[in-house]
């Protein structure tokens, strides 16, 4: 039904160890001076792997600072501010990390804007060591793909489609990509990007690709 | 004891397959277990499950216990407590006895092995012999180290500073160390007595033998009788709702017996609990897994009001039970509940009485904390992801100082 390709999509998937850097901070300030100096690596755990432990969730909470913000420090004003803040949409967490900054910064601006959570309540700032691991699914065609898309785990699905945008080609995910440039599937990839991470679970994306690859399958049968 | 493939239904078959996936990249090494009691206690109930999962992803693991006579334990008794923040008097002879006896069992053990994983104080100071091997060493501590006593916590330092990593529980237990300290929660085991699914009629023989009332919804607490759980506080919110609500509240814990403080506070429970015939106090010997099971099951809405928390796995298992928990927000709690999205975290009496209300009132909104608590527990806090976790941690080992690790 479709041709084979020169280059096989290879699944992989991605594991996080969480590493606690001893760094923590009791109020705005302190936060977002941690915030300026961290490695990206804690960028990385409290926002997309946040993301990806709490995505089974219905609604979902966006990301780690927004929650800290909004439930401990129990500044509503903020914590709307950075749960806006589509974590996913960005090609480098550095870009992310400035977004909030700004964020912060202009918050602190305005006078009433200091307080402190209560002893225990601290953000706690960790990093992530993460792992890509290689599993056995390979496909060599669309229809090789969704076979394997129906295997994988939810992990995998999250390195492909979200954070896939972190490294180079930069802001695009992986499937998108090799339907593109490898199948010349331009429509299907556009949809696969449109997709919004914050309206699905993994697992519903999972099924929400899949029929968009059977609407493409039905179109060229019929076509 | 379960094989791995028992969990595939429960955990899902894609945390079989990457625990298989890791396994292949540590095929053929080797991992000691190392801590201080075969049976009993949490640490001993973990390794009675983990080691054969692991020797059966073909990781070769096994597990050693060190010997130690009474002194030995009642002075790593008295190091327990001073790193849960008491005030201990230790005395020069009492790190003698710690030292001695650790040396006798260095002279009597093989520390043979790629891994050796060493959990809790009892046993942390055989890392003096690292020197004399080429192996890895992690120091797994499974205890609340929030606010450590400095004479015990000073005297463990260097011998912790030895190790490659260090894993704690919750990210409040973290010290300031030159060593990469690694975050794994514990876990709990969807097979086992206390977490396994029971049939309704199961449940009804159950409650029935308990003399536990099924007419009215059940507001629980299940937590031992001690000062730290606030059982007290749990009276005073169920009677601010009280007159708002047809519910019960049943308070169940361990039995008392041996803890003076324990059964001061039962008694104070049930002086308490006096002032409403609805208010319900069970005192149960500690190996009623099944009986809490059902209790959990048997109930509308779970509470774990604790004001200082080790990690409070009670959490995991209500929420694994599809249940509603209003929660306090200490130790390891906050990572079980995500506040109004898998459960509610509350700081006070006022907070646990307005959510009881609100959450019996609204059924649609526990239903749906409930449903979330449970796959936030399939996802983060069963034994399969623990298992995952000392993996990554294994695979770490070998990488030191990489935030990104690419296996071939």
């Amino acid at each position: 039904m479709t041709p084979e390709v020169k280059e096989p999509f290879h699944f992989f998937t991605r594991q996080c160890l969480t590493v606690m850097t001893g760094v923590k901070a009791k109020d705005l300030k302190e936060f977002l001076e941690c915030l300026k100096k961290v490695p990206e690596s804690v960028l990385y755990q409290h926002t997309h792997r946040f993301l990806w432990e709490h995505q089974h969730l219905v609604p979902e909470p966006p990301n780690d600072f927004a929650y800290w913000v909004t439930h401990m420090l129990q500044d509503e004003k903020l914590g709307e501010r950075l749960r806006a803040i589509d974590t996913v949409r960005f090609s480098s967490l550095n870009d992310l990390r400035q977004t909030i900054v700004e964020a912060i910064e202009n918050h602190l601006k305005k006078p009433n804007n200091h307080r402190q959570v209560p002893e225990g309540k601290e953000f706690y700032f960790m990093r992530s060591i993460r792992f890509s691991i290689p599993t056995p699914y390979q496909a060599g065609n669309l229809v090789e793909f969704a076979d394997c898309l129906r295997k994988v785990s939810t992990s995998s699905l999250y390195l492909h489609i979200f954070e896939a945008k972190l490294r180079p080609p930069l802001g695009i995910n992986d499937f998108s990509y090799w339907f593109e440039n490898n199948l010349g599937e331009k429509d299907l990839a556009k949809k696969v990007a449109n997709l919004d991470p914050y309206l699905h679970t993994l697992e519903t994306l999972r099924e929400k690709i899949l029929s968009l690859i059977e609407m493409r399958f039905k179109s060229l049968a019929a076509s | 004891m379960p094989r791995l493939e028992e969990y595939r239904e429960i955990a899902g078959p894609s945390i079989l397959e990457e625990l298989h996936l890791l396994a292949r990249h540590l095929k053929g090494k080797s991992i000691l277990q190392i801590n201080s009691t075969a049976i009993g206690g949490g640490v001993a109930e973990i390794l009675n499950r983990m080691v054969p999962l692991l020797n059966e992803l073909e990781i070769d693991t096994r597990w050693e216990v060190i010997k130690g006579g009474e002194s030995f334990y009642a002075v790593t008794k008295k190091f327990h407590n001073a790193l849960h923040g008491d005030s201990q008097t230790i005395r020069p002879e009492d790190y003698q006895v710690y030292e001695d006896t650790l040396d006798q069992n260095l002279s009597q053990m093989s520390l043979e092995a790629d891994v050796v994983f060493i959990h809790d104080p009892q046993p942390a100071a055989l890392v003096k012999k690292r020197k004399t091997l080429k192996n890895r060493w992690i120091w797994r501590c499974h205890i609340d180290l929030s606010e450590p006593a400095p004479p015990v916590w000073d005297f463990l330092r260097p011998y912790i500073e030895q190790y490659d990593s260090c894993v704690f529980s919750a990210p409040s237990f973290a010290q300031s160390l030159p060593i990469p300290q690694i975050l794994i929660p514990p876990s709990i085991d969807p097979l086992s007595d206390k977490n396994r699914e029971l049939s309704p009629e199961e449940i009804r023989a159950i409650l029935e033998r308990l003399h536990i009332p099924t007419d009215k919804p059940l507001i629980t607490q299940v937590s031992r009788f001690d000062r730290l759980k606030d059982p007290l506080g749990v009276i005073e919110a169920f009677l601010q709702v009280k007159p708002y609500l047809e519910a019960r509240l049943l308070l169940a814990g361990g039995s008392a017996n041996d803890d003076p403080e324990g059964a001061q506070v039962l008694k104070e429970v049930r002086e308490k609990a006096e002032q409403d015939p609805d208010i319900l106090v069970l005192s149960l010997p500690p190996t009623s897994h099944l009986e809490i099971n059902a209790i959990q099951r048997a109930s509308a809405l779970i509470l774990q009001k604790s004001i200082r928390e080790g990690f409070g796995l009670t959490v995991s298992e209500a929420l694994w039970k599809e249940k509603p928990v209003i929660a306090g927000a200490v130790g390891g709690i906050p990572l079980q509940i995500v506040h109004q999205h898998s459960g509610i975290l509350v700081h006070s009496v006022e907070g646990a009485a307005y959510w009881m209300k609100k959450l019996l009132h609204e059924p649609q909104l526990a239903k749906k904390l409930g449903e979330n608590g449970k796959e936030h527990v399939r996802q983060n806090f069963l034994l399969t992801r623990h298992l995952r976790d000392y993996l990554l941690l294994f695979l770490s080992l070998e990488h030191a100082g990489s935030d990104m690790i690419h296996l071939q």
